[in-house]
């Protein structure tokens, strides 16, 4: 009796537990079901499109299009010597296709970022070339119309154009090339211009972090310090710009700092200067607008790790008997250093990527890393760089996001970023 | 200053008399040059320069009457309005829904729907400009509110995830038990609750798709160019006066969305003592 009683409870309980479980998986899939539609719209708005850029910084299917049995004759060459009649033959036959089809200009383009001059050999060959040569004299014929199609650099790099994929574009951004013998070496230095653009990009977004992080910290220090109803007040001042429109701020620092503009009038008129000081247009301009721009970002971390901080530590510190210096540097500090380097990283992350304001106030020598990615996509439509360039951007931005994470897991991640 | 009573070494005083004075000048920087741009609209010469030589409203006019700025300024506001609900629907949703899930990946996920407020705004343009094109979506206002969506999620998941952070679920569990059902409980109960987190969110969002430049200089076709688009291309050609008068409009709406921003934290901070 007792024994069929304590089984029957037992079975209940296993069958409980189940339609526990039951319930709370159900539970558990109508909140993944509540995530799923902003999880699918970002695949298509964000995730998607730039999966298609990273993807477009090592395609490389143009030459391949455009001079397809070229691509199939190199295919074995070894490139040791130059390739045989066989290969010759073929692209002479893809050239006058891709002459009647109008796709020339393609292939040429993608060949030129290569090889320097290669549109022209790519064009006179195009244009000269009004019948299929006779059998076996392809190679002869190619070299009396360019002598370029007699060096060994020509055909390797239709070779290493060949796609479909390629780590020219990702190389050149960071100003390497493959040599004629596929080995990895320095660019020209005519193309050597990524290192810097970087090392300018990191330097700017230095400088301002720096300039963010030295006024900032004051001003946190007293907004913490202060009494809630006096640090509300004064809050304004920080949160006005913060929800000012970006393209406003960066008018008005024009309108300032133009060489008839505000600033320039009133030290003339002081009697500091007499001819107008060049502040816009180059890093001074940049510096200031941005540093405008970002400073909420450094003091709004900042405001809450201090404000974290109990006052009774640094009594304490006195009670002991550290001089204010002493207590401010040994116990104050340290305790406001979280904040000092997630705001830090946080306007360093925004700044490396900064286009509107170096683009409206910088010089031609202060155009970040941005700059060049936009020029690339819209203008010289070099679509292979320019995800190149952003590929290495993105992945600059997503390793220092990830310690940003790092630092401030466990705070609050408050509404302190707007870009 | 009662904050000057602990202050009793002169070091001590020095150091706070510092701290005002470097603070005070960050303020005037930060402040001066948002209302230094402000009376150059009112200036009735076309240079920008003090002091004014007379008051006039003729650029507000010259803004009024350009169909060019029009356009600009109801372009924002259809963007920008379309883009809110849109990612109030969406952020909203998955807040919820990131409240209640249990799950290893849940960092993963939540950093992955956080991400666009990171990337920079070049890469996000980029990667939609190629994206988009083939599919017809460049150039028109659909493109452009879907990618001003993406970018606001955000700001409405972590505003209404933390609203949902102080909110008692015991509250959605009485109404179950009362016999409401999850929507019943979800409106009546649920919804006012959190109802001022979502206002903060949508305000946000509606702020970041306002200000949103960089992605509408790849993605708008002439007829979807927006207010800070005009802006832009009116300080690279050269700043006229009625560009001041824009920027006057524009923080006009900035300074409207933080004094409801401020009012709404106000009121909360009010329950949460009177709680």
């Amino acid at each position: 009796m007792t024994a069929s009683a304590t089984s029957a409870d037992a079975s209940t309980e296993v069958r409980l537990k189940r339609r526990l479980r039951r319930a709370e998986r159900a539970h558990q899939v109508k909140a993944l079901a509540l995530v799923a539609p902003l999880l699918v719209f970002l695949l298509f708005t964000f995730a998607g499109p730039i999966a298609g850029m990273l993807w477009r910084a090592v395609d490389d299917r143009e030459v391949r299009q455009v001079l397809p049995q070229t691509i199939a004759a190199l295919a074995e060459w070894d490139g040791k010597e130059l390739p045989d009649e066989k290969a010759y033959a073929a692209l002479a036959s893809d050239v006058q296709a891709a002459r009647a089809s109008g796709t020339i200009a393609i292939a040429a383009k993608r060949l030129n970022y290569a090889l320097n001059g290669f549109r022209t050999i790519l064009t006179s060959t195009s244009r000269n070339l009004k019948t299929a040569p006779e059998p076996g004299t392809a190679k002869e014929t190619l070299s009396k119309i360019n002598p370029a199609w007699r060096e060994r650099a020509t055909w390797t790099t239709i070779k290493d154009a060949g796609g479909p994929i390629t780590g020219f574009y990702l190389l050149a951004a960071l100003d390497l090339t493959r040599n004629v013998d596929g080995a990895i070496v320095a660019a020209p230095p005519d193309q050597a211009i990524y290192r810097s653009l970087f090392a300018r990009t990191f330097v700017i977004s230095l400088s301002v972090t720096a300039l963010c992080l030295i006024l900032g910290f004051p001003v946190a220090y007293l907004l913490a310090t202060l009494p809630p109803g006096r640090s509300n007040l004064l809050m304004i001042f920080v949160l006005l710009p913060f929800w000012t429109s970006l393209l406003v701020r960066t008018c008005a620092w024009i309108v300032l700092l133009q060489s008839k503009g505000v600033v320039n009038d009133s030290l003339h008129w002081l009697g500091i200067i007499d001819e107008p000081l060049r502040l816009i247009y180059n890093r001074f301009g940049v510096c200031v607008a941005m540093t405008h721009v970002l400073l909420p970002f450094m003091i709004l971390p900042l405001y809450s790790s201090m404000k974290a901080i109990s006052p009774a530590y640094m009594r304490a510190a006195a009670s002991l008997g550290a001089p204010p210096l002493t207590a401010f540097l040994r116990i104050y500090l340290p305790q406001t250093l979280p904040g000092v380097s997630a705001g830090s990283l946080l306007v360093f992350i925004l700044a490396l990527g900064y286009y509107i304001t170096p683009t409206l106030v910088g010089g031609a020598a202060d155009q970040m890393i941005s700059y060049f990615i936009a020029l690339y996509t819209t203008e010289t439509a070099n679509w292979g760089l320019a995800s190149a360039l952003g590929a290495v951007l993105l992945l600059a931005t997503i390793l220092l996001a990830l310690v940003y994470g790092k630092l401030v897991q466990g705070q609050q991640v408050t509404g302190g970023m707007k870009n | 200053m009662s904050d000057n009573a602990s202050l009793r070494t002169p070091s001590q005083r020095i150091a706070w008399t510092t701290t005002l004075v470097v603070s005070t000048l960050v303020f005037i920087f930060l402040i001066a040059p948002i209302l230094a741009i402000m009376p150059l609209s009112f200036s009735s010469s076309s240079y920008l320069t003090y002091p004014l030589p007379g008051l006039s409203l003729r650029w507000y006019d010259d803004f009024i009457n350009s169909p060019r700025w029009m356009n600009s300024l109801k372009n924002s506001v259809i963007i920008g309005v379309a883009s809110t609900v849109l990612s109030m629907v969406l952020g909203t949703l998955a807040a919820l829904g990131l409240a209640q899930w249990k799950s290893r990946f849940k960092p993963l996920v939540l950093a992955f729907v956080l991400s666009p407020v990171v990337v920079p705004g070049v890469i996000t343009a980029v990667g939609l400009y190629f994206f988009f094109a083939p599919i017809g979506l460049t150039g028109s206002y659909l493109g452009l509110i879907l990618a001003h969506t993406a970018l606001a999620t955000p700001f409405v998941v972590i505003t209404v995830g933390a609203t949902l952070q102080s909110f008692d679920t015991n509250l959605a569990r009485a109404a179950a038990s009362l016999g409401a059902s999850p929507l019943q409980a979800f409106r009546r109960v649920i919804l006012p609750l959190i109802l001022p987190g979502l206002a903060s969110g949508a305000l946000f969002a509606f702020a970041t798709s306002f200000d949103e430049v960089v992605i509408v200089l790849f993605m708008a076709g002439p007829e979807q160019r927006t207010l800070p688009r005009e802006m832009f291309s009116g300080i690279r050609e050269n700043i006229s006066p009625t560009i001041t008068a824009a920027a006057v409009i524009l923080t006009t709406v900035s300074v409207i969305l933080l004094a409801t921003m401020e009012a709404l934290r106000r009121r909360n901070e009010r329950l949460k003592r009177g709680g």
